[in-house]
């Protein structure tokens, strides 16, 4: 779990977007993956090998652990991209679908 | 593993560890034979490591109606034979033979593969095999995510696909299961054929059998000489993409496109003349992608995770060499670019002649003597 | 197809790029700084020009030195194109012809992709943590310190609830320095270095006493032993939990102990990013003494392509000070080759340079030999996963060694390891060092994964809209 440091905190969040369709909030330039483990979040999918749980690891867009569905698009680093107002963030399970 | 004896002496020398000598080397041992496969290291030109993995019939051998029922007999062992595979090393190679389509983008495409294929049938010595040609309505229901461009294609049920990074796993795992010495970093420099047997001059010290199988890729045609042999390959170039692995939603492979078992779709292929430069293009990568998405367009939203360049191993006809030495009896070469598609046969039927040190008549159609014309006076 | 977008594209907008960019353009060429983040700074000045920790007591000075960066950066009229993933870098086919070097670089912006054409290119892709490879590393919960590091910087996020660090390296002593000025918890940190690290680092201590690090390194760590709980010579290290992380268990002194966490943070140290080097063809070797694979480069950061210069960690690791000089270096001498700065003017341009990048490598053996990972840290046991991506145990590959793999790039097509979207960036290093313990031999002699473009990932879609030459369709559609 994740906090905001006081001072930062007492400012409060802007961004208000959904994780699996659940109100969520977070601050202007927060990645996904730092809204989501903001939001308590920790695992952000199953993995398509073994189905085993991961979450963000590297912050910095190399391991590929924080993919997410993001406004209905899979496979995307939560890590590389900001959290927009309205977004739709969807963790994932397993291979990723792929959209019609 | 068997310990050679003094100065490394075996049956059988098979030079090559790609998927053509390991499947020789496992069929090779099976038939009671003690082989070592003499390889390269880490970094070596391996074809085995950058193909498409489709067990295919569907189209090959215009030209050479042997050839089309030598990959056809293939087909028909592949399932045998993974499963073969599967009760000695417990590893499934995925082999699925669910039929294969060819779409075509325009009614002139559709035709020349028509065309092609009944010219393919209608050859003397041709063991018919059964195919169709789809219209779009046809093809539709069974590739429902093909694109608007799609007019129609061909269809050959005996065309299908494996995993065959796995494949070359499973044979690594067999032969050594078998006893076969696998020696990597062992490149050979030359081989002699001295009192009946070979000495063969490796990097890594001197290597005795008294048979030789040249299995050796693009290598073959360096070392088929040194026994009277000649194998007159070249390479061309082949780009392949591979994206993530998505949920499964393509049930059957296609000559450009087909999605494997661990959910990865991979994307094919290019034919381009460059020697041994495997540096990839972006445009030729570029021209790949854009005819992949023409066919099925969902693909287009998938993320590339890897791409290649891999040199197939051409003869001038394109068709394979299986030849033994008539100058150095006991030397083997044996060298196609399907190496996927012709490994049942590679397993269970060549290997078995090969110990048995006699190819028979069947494979004189597939000497390099095809390639030596008489120059005109 | 002639013309040239810019004379030089710099990758990376860390120390190096940052310096490499200003000093190039302010040298009258045109310049492109690419850079995958919104925001310039790389990740050790990470949202430099936005970060919500307006206090400047917990980033430290270090940090806040970043920010200085920028003003060059925007005087010299380097043109600054954030948001820009770089997937490859390849000399173009067209070149024998052509007579004139052009190097293409494919670039993914908002989405799309396109082939910039330069004349150099100058990589500073920085760098990135070593694997950690215990068991249970890959549980939701654990995460490496530069990953909470950024957490902190970006989103002023520090853990909540139990948390436990764990590892080496100066990066570990500095986040817990933050944490605690920032009034973050810290249960406990478990220090890996190996006690017998001391003995061979002894004889190193007095370069290390001219480093500028010095002074400051001692001081923090006073400061984070005097208020947190460290816990040294840790031998062995898991993590476990149901899904999630529940429990770090270590070993000291041969006993084992149990600590509830929620969130385990580890760091063994940084590694060179090379996957776009290797893949751009860049010769790359072993050091030994850092246990790393490093491109090769001359003292001016070129590479074994030509019109491919490195610079910063990316070339080795030096730290934020050195690298910022380093980029000044490749700067001068992509000018010199470039025509725009004679060999004298570029040989005295770069004696200051050259002079405050050895006082910044001062010291750096020293930590480099203090701070190198255990052996079971770097070559762990059967059952840990290596490769994050496809699942991929120790046991696994060396499995593979015993059926005839001799390095990584038969493994890989054997097992898998290092296909995955990582393209072995998590896994390289320990795949090598296991195989290379496995056959007994040095990692230099196992080599380390061929690479291939794009080495981030690029939709079809944008691939496919690529600029195509009539060679290119002929070679797909002719058949």
């Amino acid at each position: 779990m994740f906090r905001r440091l006081p001072e930062i905190a007492a400012a409060g969040d802007a961004i208000g977007f959904t994780i699996d369709g659940r109100p969520a909030s977070a601050r202007a330039g927060d990645s996904v993956a730092a809204a989501l483990l903001a939001n308590g979040v920790t695992a952000c999918r199953k993995t398509p090998v073994s189905g085993a749980a991961r979450g963000p690891y590297c912050m910095m867009g190399v391991c590929f652990d924080c993919l997410v569905t993001i406004d209905g698009v899979g496979n995307r680093q939560g890590c590389q991209v900001r959290v927009a107002d309205g977004m739709a963030v969807e963790t994932q399970d397993g291979k990723r679908e792929v959209e019609l | 593993m068997t310990q050679p004896k003094q100065g490394g002496e075996y049956d059988v020398a098979v030079v090559g560890g790609g998927l053509v000598g390991s499947a020789l080397a496992w069929g090779l041992a099976r038939s009671g034979q003690k082989v070592a496969v003499l390889d390269e290291g880490d970094i070596a030109v391996r074809p085995s490591r950058g193909n498409f993995a489709l067990v295919w019939v569907q189209g090959k051998g215009l030209g050479m109606p042997e050839y089309a029922g030598w990959s056809r007999q293939s087909s028909e062992d592949w399932g045998g034979f993974a499963e073969l595979l599967r009760e000695q090393t417990g590893i499934d190679v995925a082999y699925r033979r669910p039929g294969g389509f060819m779409p075509a983008l325009s009614e002139e495409d559709l035709q020349s593969r028509a065309n092609a294929m009944m010219r393919l049938h209608n050859q003397p010595n041709m063991i018919r095999y059964p195919y169709e040609v789809l219209d779009r309505e046809a093809l539709l229901k069974e590739l429902p995510f093909i694109g608007p461009e799609v007019v129609g294609g061909t269809y050959c049920p005996l065309d299908g696909h494996c995993n065959s990074l796995r494949l070359l796993r499973t044979l690594h795992k067999g032969i050594g299961l078998l006893g076969v010495d696998y020696r990597p970093n062992h490149r050979v420099e030359r081989i002699d054929h001295r009192d009946g047997g070979f000495r063969l001059a490796t990097a890594a010290g001197e290597v005795r059998a008294g048979k030789v199988v040249l299995a050796a890729g693009h290598d073959g045609a360096r070392l088929a000489p040194m026994v009277g042999l000649s194998a007159p390959v070249r390479p061309q170039r082949g780009h392949i993409i591979v994206t993530e692995k998505t949920a499964p939603f393509l049930h059957h492979p296609t000559n450009y496109v087909r999605q494997t078992d661990e959910g990865g779709v991979m994307i094919g292929d290019s034919f381009e003349e460059a020697g041994f430069d495997t540096t990839l293009q972006p445009g030729v990568s570029s021209a790949i992608a854009a005819r992949a998405i023409r066919i099925f367009p969902l693909l287009g939203k998938l993320n590339v995770v890897r791409s290649w360049a891999a040199l197939r191993v051409l003869t001038p006809d394109g068709f394979p060499i299986y030849e033994q030495s008539a100058t150095a009896p006991g030397a083997f070469v044996v060298t196609c670019h399907s190496g996927v598609t012709l490994a049942a046969n590679h397993a269970l039927t060549l290997a078995p002649l090969i110990a048995a040190g006699d190819l028979g008549d069947r494979f004189q159609t597939f000497s390099a003597r095809r390639f030596h014309v008489p120059q005109a006076a | 197809m002639s013309g040239f977008d810019f004379d030089i594209a710099v990758v990376g907008a860390g120390p190096a790029g940052l310096a490499a960019a200003a000093r190039a353009a302010a040298g009258g060429a045109s310049v492109v700084l690419l850079d995958e983040q919104a925001e310039p700074g790389g990740q050790i000045y990470r949202a430099v020009t936005e970060t919500p920790v307006r206090d400047r007591r917990i980033l430290g000075p270090d940090y806040w030195h970043g920010a200085e960066l920028l003003g060059p950066l925007r005087d010299s009229g380097a043109a600054h194109w954030p948001g820009s993933t770089v997937w490859s870098v390849a000399r173009a086919r067209e070149d024998a012809a052509g007579g004139r070097r052009r190097i293409q670089i494919g670039l993914s912006r908002d989405g799309s992709a396109s082939l910039l054409t330069v004349r150099h290119v100058i990589l500073a892709t920085g760098a990135l943590e070593r694997p950690f490879p215990i068991p249970g590393w890959t549980l939701p919960g654990v995460l490496g310190a530069g990953a909470a590091q950024v957490l902190l910087k970006t989103s002023g996020l520090v853990p909540s609830g139990a948390t436990v660090m764990a590892g080496s390296g100066p990066l570990l002593w500095l986040l817990a320095w933050q944490y605690l000025q920032a009034g973050a918890r810290i249960d406990a940190i478990l220090d890996t270095t190996p006690r017998e690290n001391w003995r061979a680092a002894l004889p190193l201590l007095p370069g290390f006493l001219r480093s500028p690090y010095l002074g400051k390194g001692m001081k923090l760590l006073l400061e984070v032993r005097r208020k947190a709980t460290v816990i040294g010579n840790v031998t062995a290290l898991r993590a476990e939990g149901d899904g999630v992380l529940r429990t770090v268990v270590y070993t000291r002194n041969g006993s084992e102990h149990r600590l509830p966490a929620e969130t385990l943070l580890l760091h063994q140290g940084v590694l060179p990013n090379l996957n776009l080097a290797n893949a751009t063809g860049c010769a790359q070797r072993w050091d030994e003494v850092q246990r790393c694979w490093r491109p090769t480069t001359d003292d001016w950061g070129a590479t074994s392509v030509e019109g491919v210069s490195l610079a910063g960690d990316g070339a080795g690791i030096g730290g934020a000070r050195a690298a910022e000089e380093a980029g000044r270096l490749a700067a001068l001498d992509a000018l010199h080759r470039l025509g725009r700065l004679d060999r004298a003017g570029r040989d005295r341009a770069a004696e200051p340079v050259r002079a405050a990048l050895d006082r910044a490598l001062a010291g750096r053996a020293f930590l480099d030999t203090l701070y190198r990972p255990a052996e079971p840290f770097r070559v762990p046991a059967d059952d840990t996963i290596v490769c994050r991506c496809e699942e991929i145990t120790a046991g696994a590959v060396r499995e593979a060694v015993r059926l005839g793999c001799s390095g990584p790039n038969q493994a890989k097509s054997f097992l898998r390891c290092g296909m995955g979207p990582c393209q072995g960036r998590l896994c390289g290093p320990t795949v090598t060092e296991v195989i290379a313990a496995e056959r007994g031999v040095s990692p230099a002699e196992v080599g380390y994964y061929r690479l291939r473009p794009p080495v981030k990932p690029i939709t079809l879609a944008e691939l496919a809209a690529l600029p195509k030459g009539e060679a290119d369709l002929d070679a797909v559609l002719k058949h």
